[in-house]
């Protein structure tokens, strides 16, 4: 595998398109964590024209609900969930200035296309790695919702989060390719 | 008559809730190591590195192996010759999901209802909880928390007898191969043939109680399971990312049928196959 390649937070559309599918990355700085419920609630709140409740410009969502924290721990266990079920609602998080996702799992072209119109990168951290990716966040903070529990949007300060491009601005993915130089099975 | 008292029962679902979250089972654990040792793909190999690292970290801090905690599947099997006293049943079950998932920091991932409100339930409560009353005067407890990212790819193919082996293997690759790279694989595959509808469903789940390292003890079936296995890891799926460990194992349940059916459902499973048992 190629080196990898270190990135801070605010992630903008520069450092975006500088990511090809395939780069190992490691985050530090900011990443704010969203999924289905939240996202629910902030496209209902566009549609009707109310502002959200955290600025997204050049920010790197994360699709995740935690665990509880242990005592004396920021954070439980914290790995990705599918992004897929986030797609009806990622064009216009797009919109909203998002420039990096972090989850797994494939996403819809009409996602890809909106990548591509804005350019963000789609990163997948390991599913199922949720306690040693637990050791990369120092910091946890509810921003909002935080009647939604697990699902509430927050802020985590990371440092050397590990994670992979697998869909890039072009809309190149590690996934179509990789999955095509393994595949051998023949009449399925 | 042997009896039991509701809070012992209670206080075991707690502690295997906890157990079941934060410590892979032995031979998933193996299977992750012999998948790495197989593995061709540089990215999938550093996928199967961090996933073994996790597996290790969980079980050394008593931490959740995956943030996804699951619905709790418990299966329980109850001696006729045994009384329970001091309380209900399934209340006592559902004390003791409640307190394991809260004394244990898991995430509480149940809504009370699916399709209007969709509220936290807020400690993990109801859990699926399946009864079959058997011999003896003992009471077996299986629990086997269900995360969602896998249990959305699961499915169920209501087949003809016509279509046969070859319909069956057709029909779980169909599942296999639209799940895809989304349900966290290595995944462990659950498969039940035959029954009903909902028979079929609940033998893919049990099967996931079994051993990946146990085949079926009908010859027919554990060749099934092998090739199934074989074909299922040549789909290139990989763990996650590409590759050639796309499932640590495949486990067939089968029973009895009608003349008219075939049917087959797939459970399918992330590589944290979770699951703890005492009888009691």
């Amino acid at each position: 595998m190629a080196e990898t390649i270190r990135i801070k937070t605010p992630f903008t559309e520069e450092d975006s398109r500088k990511l090809k599918a395939g780069d190992s990355v490691l985050i530090t700085g900011e990443i704010i964590s969203a999924r289905d419920a939240a996202h629910k609630a902030m496209t209902e709140a566009l549609a009707r024209g109310e502002k959200l409740p955290v600025d997204w410009n050049n920010q790197m969502v994360y699709y995740l609900g935690p665990t509880p924290a242990k005592p004396g721990d920021p954070i439980g266990s914290c790995g990705p969930t599918t992004s897929g079920r986030m797609d009806a609602y990622t064009p216009t998080m797009l919109d909203q200035g998002i420039k990096g996702m972090i989850g797994k799992g494939s996403r819809t072209k009409e996602v890809v296309d909106a990548m591509k119109k804005h350019g963000v990168t789609y990163f997948a951290a390991v599913g199922g790695a949720a306690a040693l990716i637990a050791k990369s966040v120092k910091k946890y903070e509810v921003l909002a919702y935080p009647e939604l529990g697990p699902e509430a949007v927050a802020r985590l300060t990371v440092e050397d989060f590990p994670a992979i491009v697998v869909i890039d601005c072009e809309g190149n993915s590690l996934y179509e390719t990789n999955q095509e130089k393994y595949r051998t099975l023949e009449g399925y | 008559m042997r009896e039991i008292d509701v809070k012992t029962i209670t206080e075991n679902v707690a502690e295997m809730c906890k157990e079941a979250a934060y410590y892979l089972p032995e031979d998933v654990y193996r299977g992750l190591k012999k998948g790495r040792e197989s593995e061709k793909s540089p990215v999938g190999q550093v996928v199967l590195d961090q996933i073994i690292k996790n597996a290790e970290i969980a079980k050394s801090e008593d931490r959740p192996i995956c943030q996804d905690t699951g619905m709790t599947i418990v299966f329980l099997k109850v001696g006729q010759d045994l009384h329970i006293t001091g309380g209900n049943l399934n209340d006592a079950v559902n004390e003791g999901i409640a307190k394991g998932y809260t004394e244990g920091y898991l995430r509480k991932s149940v809504v009370g209802e699916p399709l209007f409100n969709r509220v936290n339930t807020k400690n993990n409560t109801p859990g699926v909880i399946y009864t079959e009353i058997v011999p003896g005067d003992k009471l077996d407890i299986t629990i086997a928390p269900k995360g969602f990212g896998s249990e959305n790819k699961s499915g169920i193919k209501m087949l003809v007898p016509a279509d046969g082996v070859e319909g069956v293997k057709k029909a779980v690759m169909d599942i296999i191969l639209h799940a895809s790279m989304n349900p966290c694989p290595p995944i462990v595959v659950g498969v039940g043939i035959g029954g009903t509808m909902d028979r079929a469903a609940l033998m893919s789940k049990k099967a996931l109680t079994r051993s990946i390292e146990e085949r079926n003890p009908m010859p027919e079936y554990a060749k099934l399971e092998e090739e199934l296995l074989e074909l299922i890891n040549k789909t290139g799926i990989g763990p996650q990312l590409g590759g050639t460990t796309t499932a640590l194992g495949v486990n067939i349940e089968w029973g009895p049928t009608h003349i008219a059916g075939l049917p087959v459902a797939v459970t399918i499973c992330c590589h944290a196959m979770r699951h703890s048992h005492r009888e009691l």
